[in-house]
């Protein structure tokens, strides 16, 4: 059970008359990824923002890296986060600052680090995405793609434990997809980080998962991998398939 | 027969009601409003004098907020002393009293107009793009990405605006203040001929602490409140593009309403010491 880095239990959560999640339990283990997929509406992003306490869930567990997330202060709460990244959907790169200064931006707390190392922790992370070129632009000179990899970038620098990808492909072109979700799975190859990566694209779930969840009205509906789940007889499960 | 008269239209009891259930949403709306608000403001005073301090962040927004404003302010204040002076000569001279006119002139300035009118602008402006910039931040997950690296968003962004906001525009009214002058020198030789020494003697001769000082004081208010508008309606703007535009629309509308009643209090406040 060592290798346990993500345990959810019972996650319930409700906005008014709205139950978005019921009842999400899993596990993630170490080095691996898991893809939950759902339809649009289904709480995806509500799920990962409750593991990074963005959103706060009406009931159930959530364990990472061994800590009861409910335990935490603010500051045990942001010691957590620095090793748990998260990849928006919409990448999130700070409008006003250049992406050097994105890149900068987790680093701030740790007064320790010389300009020199955190030039090469940016230049590195920015490597680690192929788009060293990039370094003094502005986020808005930046085509679709190319945020997103900043982006991951930016969620890398800190050498996280857990990545969390929301929609990491959604809204690109297939082949942007494509060199996207094979990204998500060179890094976690070069540092052995567990993901969760939400989606609707199957390419992406085919090329990234170790194991795939999908979830239909707020529950777990199925929970396998990707061969096991495609199988499955259920239609609407065989639907997000087709 | 009688039974007639009491009869009642049934369609016109639910428009009653319903006129009267609007009329108490619209209150609790606003209630809930002034709560949310309050809170808001206790929260930036919380945060505001506990570190971390962002000096670097407030040192650029006061220069985005305060340098980038004096144009408009400059150019503004100006046509507001040339104007007022102009305006001014007629009555004046009806009552013979044209060597008044730079006096009268840098009073009004000085005391009333300089102040709400830079506020004013300044709320269009500064305001508004308060507004909207927190509201895109919000709405593109900049914020939320904020919190998750560990930085409290509410410290870096909000405390850092209105902190430069309430700083900046007593400086720009002074700025405003002096041109809006400068302006009312050119109006008063329009017409006249008066020396820059005479004038400045006769402004200089007019004014005492008691016009300044009351009014330097309620700029302060007038930026806080611009600064706290326009980061409570970013702050909690809606998702969705169509919610910046209401963020940055709302701000401008609330912050100058503000300015206006903040005024109101101080002008009461004044007669009421002097
Ligand atoms: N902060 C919030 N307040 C109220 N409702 C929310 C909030 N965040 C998400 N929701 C609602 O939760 C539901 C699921 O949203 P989301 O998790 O974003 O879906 P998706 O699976 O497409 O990522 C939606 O109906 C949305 O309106
Ligand atoms: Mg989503």
């Amino acid at each position: 059970m060592e290798n346990i880095v993500v345990e959810i239990e019972h996650l319930k959560k409700y906005f008014g008359n709205n139950k978005v999640l019921e009842d999400i339990s899993f596990k993630l283990e170490k080095g691996k990824n898991l893809v939950v997929l759902g339809k649009s509406g289904s709480g995806k992003s509500v799920l990962i923002k409750c593991l990074v306490g963005l959103i706060k869930p009406d009931a159930g567990k959530i364990i990472l890296l061994g800590k009861n997330i409910a335990d935490l202060d603010e500051k045990g709460m942001n010691e957590l986060r620095k090793k748990i990244g998260f990849l928006f959907q919409s990448a999130a790169l700070y409008d006003s600052m250049t992406v050097r200064e994105n890149l900068e931006f987790p680093l701030r707390d740790n007064k320790e680090l010389k300009k020199v190392e955190r030039e090469n922790l940016v230049k590195e992370a920015l490597k680690n995405v192929g788009l060293e070129e990039v370094i003094d632009e502005m986020p808005s000179e930046l085509s679709g793609g190319m945020r997103k990899r900043v982006g991951l970038a930016r969620t890398i620098i800190l050498k996280p434990e857990i990545i969390l990808y929301d929609e990491p492909t959604t809204g690109l072109d297939p082949i942007t997809s494509k060199e996207i979700s094979q990204l998500i799975l060179a890094i976690q190859k070069k540092f052995n980080t567990a993901a969760i990566i939400i989606t609707h694209d199957i390419e992406c779930a085919r090329i990234t998962a170790n194991s795939l969840m999908i979830i239909k009205d707020g529950k777990s509906a199925i929970e396998g991998s990707f061969e096991e789940v495609s199988q499955s007889k259920d239609k609407w499960i065989h639907s997000f398939f087709e | 027969m009688s039974n007639e008269s009491v009869i009642i239209n049934p369609e016109i009891i639910e428009k009653k009601i319903s006129s009267l259930n609007s009329f108490q949403k619209g209150l609790t709306d606003f209630f809930e409003e002034v709560s949310a608000l309050t809170h808001f403001t206790i929260h930036f005073f919380k945060e505001v004098f506990l570190p971390p301090y962002e000096w670097k962040e407030f040192l650029k927004q006061s220069f985005l907020i305060g340098y980038k404003s004096m144009p408009l302010v400059g150019i503004t204040g100006f046509i507001m002393g040339l104007v007022l002076t102009i305006q001014a000569r007629p009555t004046m001279s009806t009552f013979g009293a044209e060597s008044w006119i730079p006096a009268m002139v840098a009073v009004s300035i000085v005391r009333e107009i300089g102040p709400v009118i830079t506020a004013l602008i300044f709320a269009g402006k500064v305001g508004s793009g308060i507004g909207a910039e927190l509201a895109s931040m919000k709405v593109t997950e900049q914020i939320d990405a904020m919190e998750v690296s560990g930085t409290n968003p509410f410290n870096y962004i909000v405390v850092t605006r209105i902190a430069a906001a309430t700083i900046m525009l007593p400086l720009l009214v002074i700025i405003g203040d002096a041109i809006g002058l400068c302006g009312s020198y050119l109006g008063v030789n329009i017409q006249g001929d008066v020396s820059f020494h005479l004038f400045f003697l006769q402004v200089f001769g007019k004014l005492d602490f008691s016009d300044v000082m009351p009014a330097v004081i309620k700029t302060f208010f007038f930026g806080f409140a611009v600064g706290l508008i326009g980061c409570y309606k970013g702050y909690n703007a809606n998702k969705g593009t169509e919610g910046v535009g209401k963020a940055a629309n709302a701000a401008v509308v609330f912050a100058s309403l503000l300015v206006f009643i903040i005024d109101m209090i101080a002008v009461q406040l004044t007669s009421l010491f002097n």
